[in-house]
Parts: structure tokens; C-alpha cells; sequence
């Protein structure tokens, strides 16, 4: 155990140099499979293609030099209006800012997805004990109507729920998964609520039927609401060539 | 009379010893557990979308409200996430506040945990001391946020305000003499620091009582010993996290392994189990409560020696002085702008992970430079110990579910989200 803990001390405190290397003797021991995506400084990500998804964590975890035993998290994300402002103020105006804002898209468009290759992507926090590491390791399913990825429920037993999750709140399926249900939402629901479509009110409201004396589902009566619409500003402040300019 | 082989059986969801709503779908033979299937979702609320549909600040009182005894630690993960991407660094006290305020709110946890435990399994005394510690811990988080439990305290770039200078004291009224109040107000002469200081004086005695209690008891013995046994290499496939884990006797702390805020500054011992069954991982959270102790205590020293700033400097961040706000043309505009749409977090993801007293908490945050969060994912520890609920239980006794529950320190708050 000590002389474990020692290694595990050695590697937290590895410059930004030694990170480089691992990183790239990472990508070497994916065969290729994988490649680094852009993250914050200290952060780990690497992207993959569905088709590899499976081969690419069993190396992360058997590998000696990887190790990566635990599955920490894993989570759905769908893209669909990724960079869209509700509220889009560029330029001046004489008139004032009209109090109106855009709906969102709440349609499927191709080429949107804020430049992503998917509107869905699976993104999985890996945490390596032996060797103190953590990694973010993502893929973007395929398909968009019927998004599918292969399940880690065999590589790593916590998937299992988290799978179930994804699957519940995005639509997300788990080929191979052993027990596919919904996990969060009501017995009998319908849709994906984490769908960036799926309205934030819902679509059903349940009360309790004194007539019938069981608890019925109708539409919803109240109107969705949007108190403080998204916004997107340009920043100088975190404009990457500014800041590359700023540090010479 | 014909054998019935099999039955199912309904375990909550109304059920004291559930821990919240947890429904469990028992299939036992006789009082064996052959299968299990826990139902959650009871609870859910999808913080995580109501999250993405307001500015970052607004959200952080949600964050309270996952696991509701553990507040303060999930508002840390959130407000580390947030300041990952925004890049700014809280000043050190600051930091030492909130590492403070991380390890009262384990204390917070673990005797909740032990009280409930206790109770879950027959024992009914320690509940009632354990919440007469509790309460002086909540008189702290009340001094300094006005609220007992859910305190929206910190802050990307800091935390909301500096420790009180005054604790608040009890007055005499028709239910309590002038004699009690003055008992109570005892330790309440100085400012919360020296509350708190004089509470790191007498918990061990506490502790002490509580192991009185229970680790030599009888009964104690035969409801935890050998009950849910975890191997580690199990342990860390189900994705087991903070006690869970080093009761099955790997030594993982991210307080340790990966520090954040001022953990490498503070001196503390990990504890770590050695059979991972329930009565090592209530060893194991024991002497956490010791721990815990310690690192108050040393916050505490250093923050009566260092004042100074406990919110970064930036204007885009903080929310300027009020007094300012009234003569300062652009303190008006910094505040309106904050607290009507916020600040935008530039495009980004991040996953920034805290110790919290059931496990890694941690928040996956995407952001696409709006100033709402695009995507937000809450990893709660106990997400991944409940999902596990099934392989710890089979083949125990139906009593035995109720032990392993409570080692589990279930809350349905951050499971369900």
C-alpha cells in the first residue's frame, strides 16, 4: 500500500510536460482509436467513434499503464441548441432592445448540433486509482433518431445504472445492456425529459381524480416561462487569441 | 398445506427504515433475499434541467437540496465547476472557509447517518445524541447564511459573506428560564469562531459517548459484522466512492489524492477498513468524525490569525457593496446586470469533483458561453451505492436489508436529483 501511494503521489504532482507525454502514450495504447479533443488546462478528454467505443475502454482498463478500475460517471448530453441565444444584441439600436425573444429551435437540423459530428454524446468520467488519473472519454452516437452506443456494462459493473439514466432522461440505447428500463421517471411515461425538445413544464400534469378516486394524467394548463432568457456575450476576456496575445 | 416456494415482497416506499422513497422489490424464499429491485425516481425533480434553464448563480441553491445533509459540499462542487471554467481562484480565506465549513458539514452528515443507522437496527439512544451536537452545528450554518439547513453560502469566486463577529444568543421567554439561557449562551460569548472552537474542544467526548454506545455493543456486533461484505476490487467495479470504499480498505480520499481548496495545508489521517463490511465502514466514519474534527479545529486557528478578502475582486463576478451601488454609476450596472442576467461562462466542459461525506460528488458542467448552463450533471456517490444495493443484499436476511441501507447513508435527494 505505501509504495502504491507514493506512485499515486509522484503522478499528482507531474508537470504539464509529463501530462503531454502520458497523454500521448495514452492515445499510442488505444491503438489510434482515440483522440485528444480540447480541454481545460489539467483536464484529460479523449473523443472516439461508436464503432471503438468498447475496445477503447477495456484498453483504458487493463492496461497496466492506464488502470482506469473505476467508472465514476457517465451522462447524456444532446447538443441539439448548443451556441443558440435567445436574445441577440450585436449592435446598437436607437429604438431600445425589443423584450421579445427567439424561441429556440425545437426542430431537428443536421448541420446545426454547435458544430458537434452528433446531436448526442456520451461523455464518461474515468478515474484511475493505482495511477491517480482522471480521464473524460466521449463519443457521439451515430444516429440522431434512434441514438445508439454499445454498453460498458461489462467493462465496468457501474455503468449499469448510469446507463439506464442516459436512457431514461436522453433516449440514449445501450447495446448489450442487460436490463434496459426507465430508471428516474414515472411508471408509464412517455418521452425523454433531458431532451433539450422535451419542454421544461412537461407535457402531463397528474392530480388526484375525487370521481374517479385514483389519480388521473391531463395536458399541463400552465404556459411555459422564460424569466431571464440565454444569452450569449462576446468576451474579450476569453477570446483564445486574445488571451494567447496577453501572454506573449 | 402447500409450500409456497417464493414471494415477492414491497419494501417502502413508506417505509421508516427506507431512508426517504425508496421503493425495493424483494424476491425472497423464506427470510432470504434472492433478488432485489430498487425502484427510485420517486423524488426526482430534474434539477439538472431546471438547472439549465437558469443563470449559474441561481442554481446554486439546488445544489443544498440534492443531499440535503450534506448541503454545503454540493454547493462546493458546483461553484469549483463554475470556477474551472470561468478561470478565477477564491481568495485564501475563502478557501479555508469553506474547507471549514466541508468538514462541519461532514460532522453534520455522519451524525445523521449514525443516528439513523442506530435507530434502523435497535439502537435508539445515540439518535437523541447525536442530534444535540447536530443542533450546535446548525446554530453555525444559521450565523453565517440565516439559514439552518439550506445556505446558499458559496459562491463562484468565493463565499457569500465573512464570518460573523457575533454568534446570535438564546433569550429568556416563558419556555425557557433565564438560567437555561444563560447555559446556552455559555459558549455564544465571542464570534462563531469561538463557538465553533469551543464545540472542536468538547466533541470528542461525544464521540467517545457514541462509541460507548455501540462499537463494543452485543447486539451492535451481530446486526454489522460480516453484514454486506464489499471486496475492494468489487467495490471500485460498482463505482463505490468515499466510505463505501475505504471500508473495504483502499485508501482513497480525494481530500488526499487529488486536494483541492487547502487540503494539503491541513493535517488528517484517512481511515480505512479492513473486512468492508457495515461495522468497519461505521469504524471508518467514526473515526472521520475525528478527523473532521481536527481539520475544524486547525481552520479555525488559522482563520482568527488571517482576515482579509473572502470573494475575489472581480466586478463581473462579485456583486458590488451596496453602499457603493448608491453613488458609483457603475456598481449600479455591475449589480443589475448580475442579478438580472448574470455572467456568461465561457464554452467549455469540466468535471469538478468534491469529497463529500457519502462519497465523490461531483458536477459535469457543459457550457457554450451562455449565462446558463447548457448541460449539468450531478454524480452523486450514493447513485452508484444504491445501484449496488442488489449484489450487497442477496442472500442476506430480510432484516439485513435495513443494515445495509443505513451503511449505505442513503439520501434520496442526490439519487433522484
Amino acid at each position: 500500500m505505501s509504495a502504491q501511494s507514493a506512485d499515486s503521489e509522484l503522478d499528482a504532482q507531474s508537470s504539464s510536460a509529463n501530462l503531454e507525454s502520458w497523454v500521448a502514450r495514452l492515445i499510442e495504447l488505444t491503438s489510434g482509436a482515440a483522440r485528444r479533443v480540447a480541454a481545460l488546462p489539467g483536464d484529460v478528454c479523449i473523443e472516439c467513434d461508436p464503432s471503438a467505443w468498447l475496445a477503447v475502454a477495456t484498453a483504458l482498463r487493463d492496461h497496466p499503464a492506464l488502470r482506469f478500475e473505476v467508472l465514476i460517471d457517465l451522462a447524456g448530453v444532446d447538443y441539439l441548441q448548443f451556441g443558440e441565444s435567445e436574445w441577440k444584441t450585436q449592435r446598437a439600436t436607437g429604438s431600445g432592445f425589443s423584450r421579445g425573444r427567439h424561441a429556440q429551435s425545437e426542430t431537428v437540423d443536421v448541420a446545426a448540433f454547435g458544430g458537434r459530428p452528433g446531436r448526442f454524446a456520451v461523455t464518461v468520467q474515468l478515474l484511475s486509482i493505482t495511477h491517480n488519473r482522471r480521464l473524460t472519454l466521449r463519443s457521439f452516437c451515430a444516429d440522431h433518431d434512434e441514438p445508439m452506443l454499445d454498453s460498458l456494462v461489462s467493462v465496468w459493473a457501474s455503468a449499469n445504472w448510469f446507463e439506464r439514466e442516459a436512457f431514461d432522461l436522453f433516449g440514449i440505447l445501450f447495446r448489450g445492456h442487460p436490463d434496459l428500463r426507465r430508471l428516474l421517471t414515472d411508471y408509464g411515461f412517455i418521452g425523454h425529459p433531458f431532451r433539450k425538445d422535451f419542454p421544461l413544464i412537461g407535457n402531463v400534469e397528474v392530480r388526484y381524480d375525487p370521481r374517479k378516486q385514483r389519480v388521473v394524467y391531463e395536458p399541463v394548463s400552465i404556459e411555459p416561462r422564460v424569466l431571464v432568457p440565454r444569452v450569449i456575450r462576446e468576451d474579450n476576456r476569453y477570446d483564445p487569441a486574445l488571451i494567447e496575445q496577453r501572454n506573449g | 398445506m402447500a409450500e409456497i416456494q417464493s414471494y415477492t415482497m414491497n419494501f417502502g416506499p413508506q417505509h421508516p427504515a427506507a431512508h426517504g422513497v425508496l421503493r425495493l422489490v424483494l424476491e425472497m424464499e423464506g427470510e432470504v433475499i434472492q433478488k432485489a429491485d430498487p425502484h427510485i425516481g420517486l423524488l426526482h425533480r430534474a434539477t439538472e434541467k431546471l438547472a439549465e434553464s437558469k443563470p449559474f448563480n441561481q442554481s446554486i441553491g439546488y445544489m443544498d437540496r440534492l443531499d440535503y445533509v450534506s448541503m454545503m459540499c454540493n454547493e462546493h462542487a458546483y461553484v469549483l465547476a463554475i470556477e474551472k471554467l470561468l478561470g478565477v481562484t477564491p481568495p485564501r480565506r475563502a478557501q479555508y472557509i469553506r474547507v471549514m465549513f466541508d468538514e462541519i458539514t461532514r460532522v453534520l452528515n455522519h451524525l445523521m447517518w449514525l443516528g439513523a443507522h442506530g435507530l434502523d437496527i435497535g439502537a435508539m439512544t445515540v439518535f437523541l445524541l447525536a442530534f444535540k451536537e447536530r443542533e450546535d452545528l446548525m446554530d453555525c450554518y444559521e450565523a453565517v447564511s440565516g439559514t439552518r439547513m439550506h445556505a446558499t453560502y458559496y459562491r463562484p469566486g468565493g463565499v457569500h459573506r465573512d464570518l460573523p463577529a457575533e454568534m446570535p444568543k438564546y433569550q429568556a421567554s416563558r419556555w425557557r428560564s433565564q438560567k437555561d439561557a444563560d447555559r446556552l449562551n455559555e459558549a455564544r460569548a465571542g464570534g462563531l469562531l469561538d463557538f465553533i472552537e469551543d464545540f472542536t474542544q468538547r466533541f470528542p467526548k461525544a464521540i467517545d459517548e457514541y462509541e460507548t454506545l455501540l462499537t463494543d455493543n452485543r447486539i451492535w456486533k451481530q446486526r454489522t459484522v460480516n453484514i454486506g461484505v464489499v471486496s475492494p476490487e468489487r467495490a471500485m467495479q460498482l463505482g463505490f466512492s468515499g466510505p463505501m470504499l475505504r471500508g473495504s480498505g483502499i485508501a482513497w480520499d480525494l481530500r488526499k489524492q487529488q486536494p483541492y481548496e487547502v487540503y494539503q495545508e491541513v493535517d488528517f489521517d484517512i481511515p480505512v477498513g479492513v473486512n468492508g463490511d457495515c461495522y468497519d465502514r461505521y469504524l471508518v466514519r467514526i473515526e472521520e468524525l475525528r478527523q473532521s474534527n481536527r481539520i475544524v479545529a486547525q481552520c479555525v486557528e488559522w482563520l482568527k490569525k488571517n482576515p482579509g478578502p473572502v470573494m475575489v475582486a472581480d466586478a463581473k463576478v462579485r456583486p458590488p457593496r451596496r453602499e457603493n451601488m448608491k453613488g458609483d454609476m457603475e456598481s449600479l450596472i455591475h449589480h443589475f446586470k448580475l442579478m438580472t442576467e448574470g455572467y456568461c461562462v465561457p464554452e467549455g466542459e469540466t468535471y469538478a469533483a468534491v469529497e463529500a461525506p457519502k462519497g465523490e460528488f461531483g458536477i459535469y458542467l457543459v457550457s457554450d458561453g451562455a449565462n446558463k448552463p447548457y448541460r449539468l450533471k450531478c454524480r452523486a456517490p450514493g447513485f452508484a451505492h444504491i445501484a449496488a444495493l442488489e449484489e450487497m443484499v442477496t442472500g442476506h436476511m430480510l432484516a439485513d436489508v435495513v443494515a445495509v441501507i443505513g451503511t449505505q447513508d442513503i439520501v434520496f435527494g442526490e439519487i433522484d436529483r
